[in-house]
């Protein structure tokens, strides 16, 4: 499944969408394994992670049809 | 309450005004937050919204639910522009209409706050002296 990528999260990464390792199964796990992929992201204030559009605690689990996302510190107004 | 939420490439502080007019409001609370020319003292040439719309929609609808549920509002707007913006253009527009222009103040304030907090839309900044940030 694709995970979306904004802001500098895009930036750091080099993509707008990127493939979620099969093992990652809950929110903890994909923040873990993103800032081992991407140690550029461990410079952002903070890295929140939207599962089906709402920002989701890290002990949520992620299924294959959820719709995820990586959220970088907003900077809308 | 009515309300109207909109994220596109050009908003208007007239449309926002046109949304909220009603015979039964007495305080009307227009706020425009539009692109500077210049952050801590460098001058910025331009700035590039981008944004998470449906997400984005998703959270300003939250707000506009917690600001139903904390005041007597009649009517309220929420716009936000995306793409390149120039200095002076119209970033974000929010209008609130109440019976008495002191909640209208309160609500207005919350809902800009609030946007800046949780609604998944980024700027980035084009400075003249060619950094990004």
């Amino acid at each position: 499944m694709g995970i979306l990528l904004f802001g500098v999260a895009k930036d750091i990464t080099g993509a707008a969408m990127l493939e979620k390792p099969a093992q990652v199964r809950d929110v903890a796990a994909l923040k873990a394994w993103l800032y081992e992929a991407y140690p550029g992201l461990q410079q952002l204030k903070s890295m929140m992670i939207a599962v089906n559009r709402t920002y989701a605690a890290d002990s949520q689990v992620i299924n294959e049809q959820d719709e995820v996302a990586v959220i970088p510190p907003v900077s809308g107004g | 309450m009515e309300i109207l939420i909109d994220i596109k490439d050009t908003i208007t502080v007239q449309e926002a005004l046109d949304f909220i007019q009603s015979p039964a409001c007495g305080g009307e609370v227009i706020f425009a937050g539009t692109v500077r020319n210049h952050t801590k003292q460098r001058p910025v040439l331009k700035l590039f919204y981008e944004c998470y719309e449906a997400m984005a929609i998703s959270e300003m609808q939250k707000i506009a639910t917690q600001v139903q549920e904390r005041w007597e509002i009649q009517k309220m707007v929420m716009l936000h522009a995306v793409g390149d913006k120039y200095p002076g253009d119209i970033a974000v527009v929010i209008a609130v209409a109440a019976a008495h222009r002191g909640i209208a103040f309160d609500a207005c304030e919350y809902v800009i706050d609030t946007l800046k907090e949780t609604v998944p839309i980024w700027k980035k900044e084009f400075f003249a002296d060619g950094e990004i940030a």
